[in-house]
């Protein structure tokens, strides 16, 4: 290296440091970008670019081709669309679930218990376990013959099969999602409360402040920003959502958990017919998608650090 | 009874001071938590002990249970060991030959030439707690279990050395130099952070196919080398590095590449371990982009090859459930010792 140097310059030892990383960026995220547009307006099932002829905005109108947009089945692409409103669904449940329950957790860790270190570390565990594991292990424990059912039958009711009723497996499908994330959000919302200065609770003691008026009128509103990160973290996450819904329902039954992912990625590689315009056309729409909500998430940051 | 009342009692905010309703309903909540977040995966290892047929059980016991099986002088094969009420009230542990219709044929172990007729209701198997750890030693035989296991472990330490050593380098670059195009490079540092592998699925397939990298370990392990968040996260840590140190270095004729393996990279460690930590994670449990870039049963690595045995082989629920045991663990044994680092980590940088 110190060769390198000699021949180039200290001064241009900057760009020696960054070339690797960049080589890197550019094969795999920008380059990535640029062909991904190039995909969705041209057709075919080649995969080298120069061999796909240009359609336009073909591959759009396609995704786009619906009697009406809330209504899947009116749809030409009637997997795509429910694939959306099945993530809309999803995420608006998640994300309300997972507000409230890390909002609860974080309160109840950050009272003045014993053992703190311990419960964190209980409700962090499941964030570091594969997706896959995830979805196996609550796939064994709600099988029909499975724990639940156990439960539920010694108490009395008959088994569900959860996973072939199209509600439950979407309810299941959240509580999952939620167990294996909450402790990560509680983790966040648990440092915005402890940066909050306990003078604040002090003075209010002293005045005898009801505890449920210390909580909406100084907690709740310090909290705040936190509680936006999260929100749209979780947001960010969840139409994001693959693997573990993959693994613990398939999509199904039918489609009824069928994620906007499953369908980008089954029409890229599962399927009999493997589509890459469409593929990358609807990753090109969640793209831009997502690409709001992390200017959204950027807004939020730059409040919290105000 | 005093420990429990002190355990319970003393508090941080005033040893003494008596419960309150809301500190009864806390820890109650907490002890509902730890059941429900430890509870499925307890389960999950103790279910993984049990033979195939201890799993097909319904109502399902916790304890992996097992028949207790005798050898009988006079009979070919081991049998089934039961406890059976006889018509005159006796309680005697027998071995079952042979069942017919809602009648059992029974022989006593001990007396081997006696038999009995026993019927199906008056008898109960006799169990022993049996760890059936073929469940973990016969995928390795049978299927490619050892090889996904293998391939994981090499995406996972190489990536993790990768990011480590060019997310460092970029870090360093961005944090001591001032040179022209540096807010460009930190811009585009920024921009990748949005964009997640799903979006650009179809196309870093296509990268990789042209070079030439499909089924290949190397395509797992390449495209999420440069990680915008690693770069971040260390290059914060080095603005906080005293500047001083790095200029004596020079004066003292050190190359800047021995600046940077020297004397900033050591002192650096701390956020390389929750790099290091954060990158484990994430290869090891990475998931769409190998299902995409990997279609050969040789090349799949844990996380696949659980997913595909579980689409073709729903009934053999035995071997699955202790693959997936063996899955969880490293980054089970990971958290317990490094629980604290991992928790502190996440909560000051915020990213998983």
């Amino acid at each position: 290296m110190a060769a390198v140097q000699r021949l180039i310059g200290a001064g241009r030892m900057p760009y020696v440091f960054l070339f690797p990383n960049f080589v890197f960026f550019g094969l795999f995220v920008f380059l990535p970008i640029g062909i991904n547009v190039v995909f969705s307006v041209t057709g075919g099932p080649a995969l080298f670019p120069s061999e796909r002829p240009f359609v336009g905005a073909e591959q759009y109108a396609y995704l786009f081709d619906c009697g009406s947009y809330l209504d899947p089945s009116s749809c030409r692409e009637d997997h795509f669309w429910r694939g959306v409103w099945n993530t809309a669904v999803f995420v608006l449940f998640q994300v309300g679930t997972m507000v409230l329950v890390s909002l609860v957790t974080a309160l109840v860790l950050n009272r003045p218990i014993r053992g703190r270190g311990f419960f964190r570390a209980v409700y962090f565990f499941p964030v570091l376990l594969s997706p896959v594991v995830v979805a196996l292990i609550w796939k064994w424990i709600l099988q029909r013959d499975g724990l639940l059912n156990a439960a539920i039958t010694s108490l009395g009711g008959q088994k569900i099969l959860f996973f072939v009723d199209p509600s439950w497996a979407m309810f299941w499908a959240v509580f999952v999602s939620v167990w294996a994330h909450m402790g990560f959000y509680t983790l966040i919302l648990l440092a915005g409360l402890q940066a909050i200065p306990s003078d604040l609770y002090e003075a209010a003691e002293m005045d005898r402040t009801p505890r449920w008026r210390i909580l909406r009128r100084i907690t709740l509103p310090l909290l705040w920003p936190n509680m936006i990160v999260v929100i749209v973290l979780s947001l960010i996450k969840g139409v994001q959502t693959f693997d573990e819904v993959f693994v613990l329902t398939g999509g199904g039954p039918g489609t009824a958990t069928l994620m906007v992912v499953q369908y980008i990625y089954e029409t890229a590689f599962a399927n009999q017919v493997q589509n890459f315009g469409l593929a990358a056309a609807a990753s090109v729409v969640l793209g831009l998608v997502l690409f709001a909500l992390t200017l959204a998430q950027l807004a939020a940051t730059r409040m919290k650090e105000r | 009874m005093a420990a429990l009342a002190r355990l319970l009692g003393a508090r941080r905010d005033g040893p003494g001071r008596p419960l309150h309703w809301t500190d009864i309903a806390s820890y109650a909540y907490l002890a509902f938590g730890v059941v429900l977040m430890f509870g499925p995966v307890l389960w999950l290892v103790f279910s993984s002990f049990k033979t195939q047929s201890a799993l097909l059980e319904f109502p399902p016991s916790l304890m992996p249970m097992a028949q207790v099986e005798v050898t009988v002088p006079g009979q070919p094969n081991p049998l089934p060991l039961f406890r059976a009420t006889l018509p005159d009230g006796s309680v005697k542990d027998l071995a079952q030959i042979r069942r017919v219709g809602l009648v059992v044929q029974m022989v006593d172990p001990a007396e081997p030439d006696k038999t009995y007729r026993v019927a199906i209701d008056k008898r109960e198997p006799v169990r022993k707690v049996a760890l059936a750890t073929e469940n973990y030693t016969e995928p390795l035989r049978q299927f490619a279990f050892l090889r996904f296991l293998s391939n994981s472990l090499f995406v996972t330490v190489v990536a993790t050395a990768i990011t480590l050593l060019i997310n460092s380098m970029a870090a360093y670059g961005l944090a001591v130099y001032e040179f022209r195009g540096k807010a460009a490079a930190t811009l585009a540092v920024i921009g990748t952070l949005m964009i997640p592998i799903t979006i650009v699925l179809v196309p870093v397939y296509l990268v990789v196919t042209e070079l030439g990298l499909v089924n290949s370990l190397w395509a797992v392990i390449l495209p999420g080398a440069a990680t915008p968040t690693g770069v971040f996260l260390l290059r914060q840590y080095m603005l906080t590095l005293p500047r001083d140190l790095i200029e004596a270095a020079r004066m003292d004729k050190a190359s800047e590449w021995q600046i940077y393996w020297r004397i900033v990279m050591p002192l650096t460690l701390p956020a390389l371990a929750v790099l290091a930590i954060f990158s484990i994670m994430w290869r090891w449990n990475e998931f769409l982009w190998p299902l995409a870039v990997l279609t050969k049963t040789e090349v799949y690595t844990l996380q696949i090859g659980l997913a595909a045995f579980q689409g073709e082989l729903q009934t053999q629920w035995h071997y699955l459930l202790a693959m997936t045991v063996v899955t969880l663990a490293p980054v089970a044994l990971v958290f317990v010792f490094l629980q604290r680092f991992i928790t502190t980590g996440i909560g000051s940088t915020g990213m998983k």
